[in-house]
């Protein structure tokens, strides 16, 4: 659907890699494009029409993020670079000061590199404990295996919404239920789950959310952190400079803004906001329901045309979402995605970021697609094609 | 060479590649991987008076890393330290589109047309620059 929005599918690619990136619409890029030729000022400092205009719209986007995923208020949403960024604000901000030698941290093995790193990097700083919650069949998280590695040392449990390897759903509802009712604090990925499926940060009882614009139509650059005002006012800045602070003077004395300002110091990426809400509203409009349909919609069909072919071996046909993590029989998985270049389809290869999975899983690397809205059955068609014909894969990338 | 039996050679030390096992006693190990890929082996040379007595890798990698560094450490096997170092010099220049010496590489030059693919330079570059680490203190610790 709404392929006509997508100016690079012009060029005739197939585009299978979501997970990394999506592809943007015009729409966004249209908005980028008007704030730098028609109002690309500065924000919250110039006395006249262009920034009043640029600060408006970049705040506008504030609350238009707050309804997106549910929060109370737009004061929670702070803006950042990228998930990597809010996920390293949230860690070193927050949970640095909050967590105590010997506390334990519930975590799980197929987590990003930008979820895990900071914590590997705490539990050497502080002498907190990573505990890995024990993955089930096809490398799910349940709610039974984040029930049982409760402890009374227990504080964190921070896991992906949806993991960006196997792409489960987390059962993200009832393990936040259980965190509030135990006083332990709730930090999801949002990377894989915002673009993809609907957000409720009050539903699901979620204390922090970090997620990225460029991997739902937005730009790249531009990410949102969302924290429960009370623990979000805790978070000291990991970054000092302009529009943070409220006054200084040469005897030291500072006193910073209230959040979210205070988190956000210098000249943020105004363009990219206004990019984030046009890919916000653009998303708004076709539905997250329908969204998260049609990816379960194209999984199921390459699943079923697959499902004879010998050759490939899918890891995760039973796991909801628009995720297929595969191999081609005998062949490496980089190969495997140089060979599927050749049909000028997009996949990727590798870890995908969460090397630890690799001691779970029985391969280490695996080719991956992952779908979105615009993809369709006729571009699966062409993959399902090229995958039949794989036994010519050497003649073609050799 | 011919692009078929180029093809054949690739494929051959891929799927049968020599040497596949690592030995580590007595051995210098050093890990080769692409910080652009997934490619992840290791090599382990044996050297003994200023000679490659032997030569073993292990990992896993894509057809053109592991075949060759099947094919490299083939011919490094029996080599003086100069004498490899000067291959590893040649196989470079090949791969770099620099003037080299045809005669000497033999095997190897199942990877001249890969300068068509600039995205899979670094994949035959990888055996050379480990051996190239290993051999940086002349088969010293």
């Amino acid at each position: 659907m709404n392929r006509e929005d997508f100016p690079l599918l012009k060029t005739g690619i197939i585009y299978f890699d979501n997970g990394a990136t999506s592809l943007k619409p015009k729409a966004v890029l249209n908005s980028m494009n008007d704030y730098y030729e028609n109002y690309g000022a500065n924000i919250h400092r110039g006395d006249y029409d262009a920034s009043y205009k640029a600060s408006e719209i970049y705040e506008q986007t504030r609350e238009i993020c707050r309804d997106f995923i549910g929060a109370a208020s737009k004061d929670e949403i702070v803006f950042t670079s990228g998930t990597t960024d809010s996920l390293n604000k949230i860690i070193f901000g927050f949970f640095k000061q909050y967590l105590k030698k010997g506390d334990e941290v519930l975590i799980t093995k197929a987590e990003h590199a930008s979820l895990l790193l900071p914590f590997m990097m705490l539990e050497k700083e502080i002498g907190i404990h990573l505990v890995y919650m024990p993955l089930s069949e096809e490398y799910r998280l349940t709610f039974e295996s984040f029930k049982n590695s409760v402890t009374q040392k227990t504080k964190v449990v921070a896991i992906a919404g949806v993991s960006n390897v196997v792409g489960d759903h987390r059962p993200l509802k009832e393990i936040g239920a259980y965190c509030r009712e135990n006083q332990i604090l709730f930090l999801v990925d949002g990377a894989q789950s915002v673009p993809h499926q609907a957000t409720n940060v009050l539903e699901d009882h979620i204390d922090f959310l970090a997620f990225s614009a460029h991997k739902m139509l937005g730009p790249t650059g531009i990410g949102v952190l969302y924290g429960r005002k009370e623990l979000l006012k805790k978070m000291i800045p990991l970054e000092y400079g302009g529009d943070m602070n409220q006054s200084f003077t040469s005897l030291g004395e500072v006193t910073l803004k209230d959040v979210p300002l205070r988190l956000e110091a210098g000249t943020p990426p105004i363009a990219e906001v206004i990019g984030l809400r046009s890919a916000i509203l653009y998303l708004k409009e076709i539905g997250m329901e329908e969204i998260a349909k049609q990816e379960m919609y194209l999984k199921k069909y390459f699943l079923e045309q697959v499902k004879d072919l010998p050759q490939i071996e899918v890891y995760n046909a039973s796991v909801e979402g628009g995720n297929v993590i595969f191999n081609i029989q005998d062949v490496f998985s980089q190969d495997a995605a140089i060979y599927l270049n050749h049909f000028k389809i997009c996949t990727r290869a590798g870890a995908h970021c969460a090397k630890a999975l690799k001691e779970e899983l029985p391969v280490q690397n695996t080719v991956r697609l992952s779908f979105y809205f615009y993809n369709t059955k006729k571009e699966i068609d062409t993959l399902v094609a090229a995958l039949k014909k794989s036994d010519t894969l050497y003649d073609i990338i050799l | 060479m011919d692009k078929e039996l180029k093809r054949e050679i690739i494929l051959e030390n891929y799927q049968h590649p020599f040497h596949k096992g690592l030995k580590k006693e007595g051995y210098l190990v050093e890990n080769a991987n692409n910080e652009s890929c997934i490619d992840n082996l290791d090599i382990s040379l044996k050297i003994e008076k200023g000679k490659i007595i032997d030569a073993t890798f292990d990992g896993e990698a894509c057809a053109i890393s592991t075949s060759a560094t099947s094919i490299l450490l083939k011919k490094l096997i029996g080599k003086t330290l100069e004498d490899a170092k000067e291959l590893i010099e040649n196989y470079e220049h090949m791969i770099n589109e620099e003037p080299y010496d045809e005669a000497a590489l033999e095997e190897l030059l199942a990877y001249q047309d890969i300068y068509l693919q600039p995205n899979r330079k670094t994949c035959a570059l990888l055996p050379s620059k480990a051996v190239k680490n290993l051999l940086k203190n002349d088969g010293e610790e």
